[in-house]
């Protein structure tokens, strides 16, 4: 496939310090094509920006290697970064100068001509609403301002693959959203390929494909659609005056296995739906409440990897044991 | 390809340098906070101790009361002007720092220009900025009793531009490793008021007991405050081509360090 965007074979990163050595990426195969939105999965710690950094020149990998726009990430660095245009997990403006300054600089340091910057830089403002606000210190931005705004400047040199690191890190809900119908219609208006990072599992749901990460290896690659329909079944969970009972009763019966935390019982079935029907018609159970998941990604993460995806998570038990703990 | 890479680093030595100019000539309360402590120096310092001088230290109401304190200011002066472009120039490298903690930094490395063009511009920016500063310090030269005409301005412009660039790249070596913004500041005081004290800005540097006069010879700024006294007074203890040569070198040596410095970074 030589039309890939990015291309990694065997891209290993290694990092020792004290006598110790950890490996942060462990062997990442990967292709994106031209156009697509790829999304990078995987709690804090995987590897994710570790991977991000190598490809961006920022790290050069202790093994493996890589290609970004056909060029490779250490043989032609520089030629690797007039490519591609970056968003850090952690803003990088000059807060003491104006967006528009910030902007300016960007295109001059990236090598834009005058006569391009000067169309190019409105535009993209008002792509990213701004228009208003360009003149003044970024001082004064909320953080979805000056994450609008990094978009705005990742793209001034039209990149041809848009590094996206947790893009929505930190942004409300609302700001997520509109985050979002940017980045759309960026790939719609431009067709640059997004790669991005995030822990979002939600936010996901928008790529074309997405590759899951932990311990720093791939451990999974495909659509949403297609890796949800991997894990196959639905999530269950029911509140009983006796869960011990329930998960024996699950257990013996149908062969499932059950956990059980407080009053909640939870466990994986493949029609939930139609399961419960049956169970509700067992004597002497006592169910009291009952929730179905349809399979979500964080169900593929938990089924691969045993664990959420992140610990602050809005675990689905929370409320559960929130309300187990009200009624005692 | 070569060719518009070269272009490319040119370009970005400009843009760099012109933000940190850009953001120099907003920051007026800076402008004047960094000339009020060269500006007492000269003033207090050179008015006091130009007296003390002439009635020998202590010995009260000795006779030659009067005139006496402009001599010394005037000699002063040069040394207060590389002051002033001394503790600009190591200062400004704290802006690297500045621009690590807020990320900035980061937007820099990523672009395509290599490491030795950011740091080039960054030399340029921070020793124009101190340069500046020091053209603003001549205004004072009445005050000294020193005469300046066009011809000494022009003379005194390249000599204070290579003070400013050597203190600026050996500002830039050390704030290349340091992640803390304190961190730099004890470092760099640690290093700034030997260097002042030593350059002979303040004194006559001749005569001096061996263990001084080793680490006068040292001090790189000895040659520039040499350098620029020749240009206000016509007084030289060494020729020019000395002073500019040593300066040159050492100039040179800072830039590299702060070039590989750069380079090893993510």
């Amino acid at each position: 496939m030589s039309d890939a965007v990015i291309d990694a074979t065997g891209l290993e990163r290694r990092f020792s310090a004290g006598g110790r050595s950890i490996q942060a990426v462990r062997g990442v195969d990967l292709k994106v094509a031209r156009g697509e939105v790829f999304g990078f999965l995987g709690p804090n710690g995987a590897g994710k920006s570790t991977t991000i950094n190598m490809l961006c020149t920022l790290l050069k990998p202790t093994a493996g290697e890589a290609r970004v726009a056909g060029h490779d990430v250490v043989r032609a660095s520089h030629e690797v970064r007039r490519s591609i245009g970056l968003v850090f997990q952690d803003p990088s403006l000059d807060e003491r100068l104006t967006a528009r300054e910030n902007m300016v600089f960007h295109a001059m340091l990236y090598g834009v001509p005058r006569k391009v910057r000067d169309e190019r830089i409105p535009a993209l403002m008002e792509l990213v609403s701004l228009t208003e606000r360009a003149d003044d210190l970024v001082r004064g931005f909320s953080g979805g301002m000056k994450r609008r705004l990094e978009i705005a400047r990742g793209l001034l040199h039209h990149p041809v693959v848009l590094f996206l690191d947790e893009p929505t890190l930190g942004l409300d809900p609302q700001t997520r959203n509109l985050m979002w119908e940017y980045i759309l219609r960026l790939k719609g208006e431009h067709g640059i390929t997004i790669f991005m990072t995030t822990h979002y599992m939600d936010e996901a749901e928008h790529c074309d494909r997405i590759a899951i990460m932990d311990q720093g290896s791939i451990i999974a690659l495909g659509t949403p659609a297609a890796l949800k329909a991997g894990v196959g079944s639905d999530r269950v969970e029911v509140e009983a005056a006796d869960p011990g009972r329930v998960a024996g009763h699950l257990a013996e019966r149908y062969g499932v296995e059950a956990r059980v935390d407080g009053a909640a019982v939870s466990f994986s079935v493949r029609d939930g739906a139609a399961f419960l029907p049956r169970l509700f018609a067992e004597p002497g159970l006592a169910i009291q409440r009952v929730e179905v998941h349809r399979p979500t990604l964080d169900d593929v993460f938990l089924t691969l990897t045993g664990k959420q995806i992140r610990d602050s998570a809005p675990d689905y038990f929370a409320h559960l044991k929130a309300a187990a703990r009200g009624s005692r | 390809m070569s060719l518009s890479r070269s272009r490319h680093n040119l370009l970005g030595i400009y843009t760099i340098w012109l933000r940190d100019v850009r953001r120099f000539m907003r920051d007026r309360p800076r402008i004047i906070g960094s000339l009020t402590q060269p500006t007492l120096f000269l003033l207090v310092l050179g008015t006091g101790l130009g007296h003390g001088l002439v009635r020998g230290f202590g010995t009260a109401g000795a006779a030659g009361a009067g005139a006496g304190g402009e001599g010394y200011m005037a000699f002063i002066f040069p040394g207060i002007v590389a002051m002033t472009i001394l503790f600009t120039s190591a200062f400004s490298a704290i802006s690297v720092i500045w621009d690590r903690e807020v990320g900035f930094l980061k937007e820099v490395l990523v672009a395509p220009v290599s490491r030795w063009a950011v740091t080039l511009g960054k030399v340029l920016g921070g020793a124009t900025v101190a340069v500046m500063q020091g053209c603003l310090m001549l205004l004072l030269a009445p005050v000294a009793g020193v005469k300046l005409n066009l011809a000494t301005v022009l003379a005194m412009l390249p000599l204070m531009f290579m003070v400013a660039f050597a203190m600026t790249a050996m500002g830039l070596a050390a704030a290349a490793r340091m992640r803390s913004m304190q961190g730099f500041t004890v470092i760099m005081n640690f290093m700034v008021l030997p260097i002042f004290f030593l350059s002979g800005a303040m004194f006559p540097i001749h005569g001096l007991p061996a263990w001084m006069d080793v680490l006068v010879h040292i001090d790189p700024l000895t040659y520039g405050v040499d350098a620029l006294r020749g240009a206000t007074s016509g007084l030289l203890a060494r020729p020019m081509a000395v002073n500019v040569g040593i300066l040159s070198a050492f100039a040179a040596t800072m830039l590299g360090l702060s070039v590989v410095a750069f380079s090893r970074e993510g």
